[in-house]
C-alpha cells in the first residue's frame, strides 16, 4: 500500500470512528439542550482555527497570510463567541426552586 | 520530534475533551461543565498549533483572534435570546468562510510554491472549499430569510429542482476535473464561485418553518467542510470535530423532518407551503365561523382552571411574549392552577428555540414537556392555551389523509377541555392550511399581539382577585 493510501484509509477509519461516537452521544441529548448543542458545535468546529493559524502565521505570500488572517478573525470569532452564548444559554436552565 | 509529540497529545487531548464536553449537554445539570471541558480542549488545540514549526510569525494570528473573539464575544452577550436561529445561521457563515479561505489559501500557495498537491490533499482541499464556500452564503441566505432582508417565504421558479442538481453536477465535475489536474487553477476558482451560488439556490425555496431542518443541515455541512480540512492537512482534531460536528447537524435535521413526518429530500426539495393548491378555502365562507372571544371571558375560563398547558409556537417569539407567559402562569399558581409546558420538536425557527426563551424567562425547565411526555395529558387538563402555535396542533395532521401535513405528530391541545388559542390574525399557518381545531366548539381564539394579550389576561386575574 502506497503511503498515500494509507493516510487515505487512517484518516476514513479516524473520521468513520468519530461520526459514531458523535452520533452515540448527541442522540442522547434532550431536546431541551438543541439550541445550546448546536451552539457548542459551533463553537468546536471553530477547530478550523488551526487551519487558520497555519496559513495566517506561516510566512506563506502576503496572500496566503491576508486570507488565513481573516480565517482566523471568523474563526476564533466562531469559537469564542460560541462558547460565550452556550455557556450564557445554559445558565439560564433552572431547575424549580423549592420554596 | 518532543514538539511534535507533544503537538499531538494536545490534539489528542482536545478530542477526548470535546467529546466529553458534547457528553455533558445529555443532561442539563452537567452541561456547563461539558462546555468547560470543551473549552479546555479548544485551548489545548490552539497552545499545540502555536508550537507547530510551520507558524513563523504570530503577529497577523494575534490580531485575527483579537478581532474576531472581539466581535464575538460582543455578539454573544448582546443579541436577545429570540434572535439564536439568526445568530445560529451567522456564525455557521463564518465557520464556512473560514474553513474555505483556509482551502483557497492552500491551493495558492501550493500554485504559488510550483508543488503538486497529491490526490488526497487536491480532493480534500476541493471539498473543503466547496463545502465551505455554499455554507457561506447558504447560511447568509437563511440569515436573511430569518432576518426579514429576504423574502421568507419560498421563492420558486420553474425548472429550479433541475437547475439546482445541474449546479451541483457541474461543481462535481470541475472538482473531478481538479483531481485529474490539480493544475488547472481557472477550474478551482469557477468550482467555488459555483459553490456560492449553490447555497443560495439550495435555500431559495425553503420556508420559514422549515429553517430548522435547513439550519442543521447547515450546521452538517460547515462540519464535513472542516473534515475534509483535516484530510488536507493531515490533522486529525480537524477530522474528528468535523465529524461530531456534522454529526450532530444530520441527526438534528433527521429528528426535525420526522417531527414533521418528511423526508430531508421533500423538505429541501419541496418547496414547502410555496403555492397552496387550488383556491384558498376561507374558513368563515365554508365552515362553522371560529369561536371568538373577549380577554374578559378567556380570563373567567383561566381563573376557574385547576390545570393548564402552555403550548408556545414562533408567535411567541415573535411578539417576544415568553416574559408575559411566565407573569400569567405565576398569577395562575397563586390562584392554584398547576402549569405545564408542552414543546413541539419543530416550535419555532431552530431546534430547542422555545426551550431557550422560556429559561430566558426563568421557567424552571422541569416545567417543559417534549411531545411524547405529555400528550396524554391534555384530555385531563382543564385548559390549552396555544401561544402563537398552528400546524403543530393542528387536528388534520391525525385525521385528513389529503392534508399536506398528514401523519406529523401534533400536541394534542384540542383534547383540552378548553382550548384558548392566541393569533394575530386569522390568516392560516405556514403550510397554508386551515385549522380544524380553531372552529372546535371548546376552542376560544383571541386574536391580536400575544403578548399584550396574555398582559391582558394577567392584568384582569390580578384586579379581580
Amino acid at each position: 500500500m502506497t503511503e498515500l493510501m494509507e493516510s487515505v484509509v487512517f484518516g476514513l477509519y479516524v473520521f468513520t470512528l468519530a461520526a459514531f461516537v458523535g452520533y452515540q452521544v448527541i442522540g442522547r441529548v434532550p431536546h431541551l439542550l438543541h439550541t445550546p448543542l448546536m451552539a457548542a458545535t459551533n463553537a468546536i468546529s471553530g477547530i478550523s482555527l488551526v487551519g487558520s493559524m497555519v496559513a495566517a502565521g506561516g510566512h506563506r505570500g502576503t496572500v496566503a497570510t491576508v486570507l488565513g488572517t481573516i480565517a482566523v478573525a471568523a474563526a476564533s470569532l466562531n469559537v469564542v463567541g460560541g462558547f460565550v452564548i452556550t455557556d450564557r444559554m445554559l445558565r439560564m436552565f433552572k431547575k424549580e426552586t423549592k420554596k | 520530534m518532543t514538539t511534535e509529540l507533544f503537538v499531538q497529545l494536545c490534539y489528542l487531548s482536545a478530542s477526548i475533551l470535546f467529546i466529553l464536553g458534547l457528553r455533558g449537554l445529555g443532561d442539563a445539570q452537567t452541561a456547563r461543565r461539558g462546555i468547560l471541558l470543551a473549552e479546555i480542549g479548544m485551548a489545548l488545540a490552539i497552545i499545540g498549533t502555536l508550537l507547530r514549526h510551520e507558524i513563523i510569525t504570530y503577529q497577523w494570528i494575534l490580531v485575527g483572534s483579537v478581532i474576531g473573539a472581539a466581535i464575538g464575544t460582543w455578539i454573544s452577550l448582546s443579541i436577545p435570546m429570540t434572535m439564536m436561529p439568526e445568530r445560529i445561521a451567522f456564525s455557521h457563515a463564518f465557520g464556512g468562510l473560514a474553513v474555505s479561505l483556509v482551502g483557497i489559501s492552500e491551493y495558492w500557495h501550493a500554485q504559488q510554491e510550483g508543488l503538486t498537491l497529491n490526490t488526497l490533499q487536491i480532493t480534500a482541499t476541493g471539498f473543503e472549499v466547496v463545502l465551505g464556500a455554499l455554507t457561506f452564503t447558504g447560511s447568509l441566505m437563511a440569515f436573511g430569510k430569518l432576518q426579514g432582508f429576504t423574502p421568507g417565504r419560498p421563492m420558486t421558479f420553474p425548472g429550479q429542482n433541475a437547475f439546482n442538481f445541474g449546479l451541483i453536477a457541474a461543481t462535481l465535475g470541475l472538482v473531478g476535473y481538479l483531481i485529474a489536474f490539480p493544475h488547472a487553477v481557472f477550474v478551482f476558482y469557477a468550482a467555488c464561485a459555483l459553490a456560492l451560488v449553490i447555497g443560495v439556490s439550495l435555500v431559495l425555496p425553503i420556508g420559514g418553518a422549515d429553517m430548522p431542518v435547513v439550519i442543521c443541515l447547515l450546521n452538517s455541512y460547515a462540519g464535513l467542510a472542516a473534515s475534509a480540512t483535516g484530510f488536507a492537512l493531515k490533522n486529525n482534531v480537524l477530522i474528528i470535530c468535523g465529524a461530531l460536528d456534522g454529526g450532530s447537524g444530520f441527526i438534528l435535521g433527521m429528528m426535525m423532518s420526522k417531527a414533521m413526518n418528511r423526508s430531508f429530500a421533500n423538505v429541501l426539495f419541496g418547496a414547502f407551503g410555496a403555492t397552496p393548491e387550488g383556491p384558498q378555502k376561507q374558513l368563515t365562507s365554508t365552515g362553522p365561523a371560529p369561536n371568538e372571544a373577549t380577554v374578559e371571558d378567556a380570563a373567567d375560563v383561566l381563573r376557574a382552571a385547576r390545570s393548564l398547558i402552555v403550548v408556545p409556537g414562533y408567535g411567541m417569539a415573535v411578539s417576544q411574549a415568553q416574559h408575559a407567559v411566565r407573569d400569567l402562569a405565576a398569577v395562575l399558581k397563586l390562584n392554584g392552577c398547576e402549569v405545564k409546558y408542552a414543546i413541539h420538536p419543530v416550535a419555532g425557527r431552530m431546534p430547542g428555540h422555545m426551550n431557550v426563551l422560556l429559561a430566558e424567562a426563568n421557567v424552571p425547565y422541569d416545567q417543559l414537556f417534549d411531545l411524547e411526555q405529555i400528550n396524554d395529558e391534555f384530555s385531563a387538563t382543564d385548559v390549552a392555551l396555544v401561544v402563537g402555535a398552528n400546524d403543530v396542533v393542528n387536528p388534520a395532521a391525525r385525521t385528513d389523509q389529503s392534508s399536506p401535513i398528514f401523519g406529523m405528530p401534533i400536541l394534542n391541545a384540542d383534547a383540552a377541555r378548553t382550548c384558548i388559542v392566541l393569533k394575530r390574525s386569522l390568516n392560516p399557518g405556514f403550510a397554508g392550511i386551515e385549522n380544524g381545531l380553531f372552529v372546535k366548539p371548546n376552542t376560544m381564539m383571541v386574536l391580536g399581539d400575544a403578548k399584550k394579550t396574555i398582559s391582558a389576561f394577567t392584568h384582569t386575574l390580578k384586579e379581580t382577585a
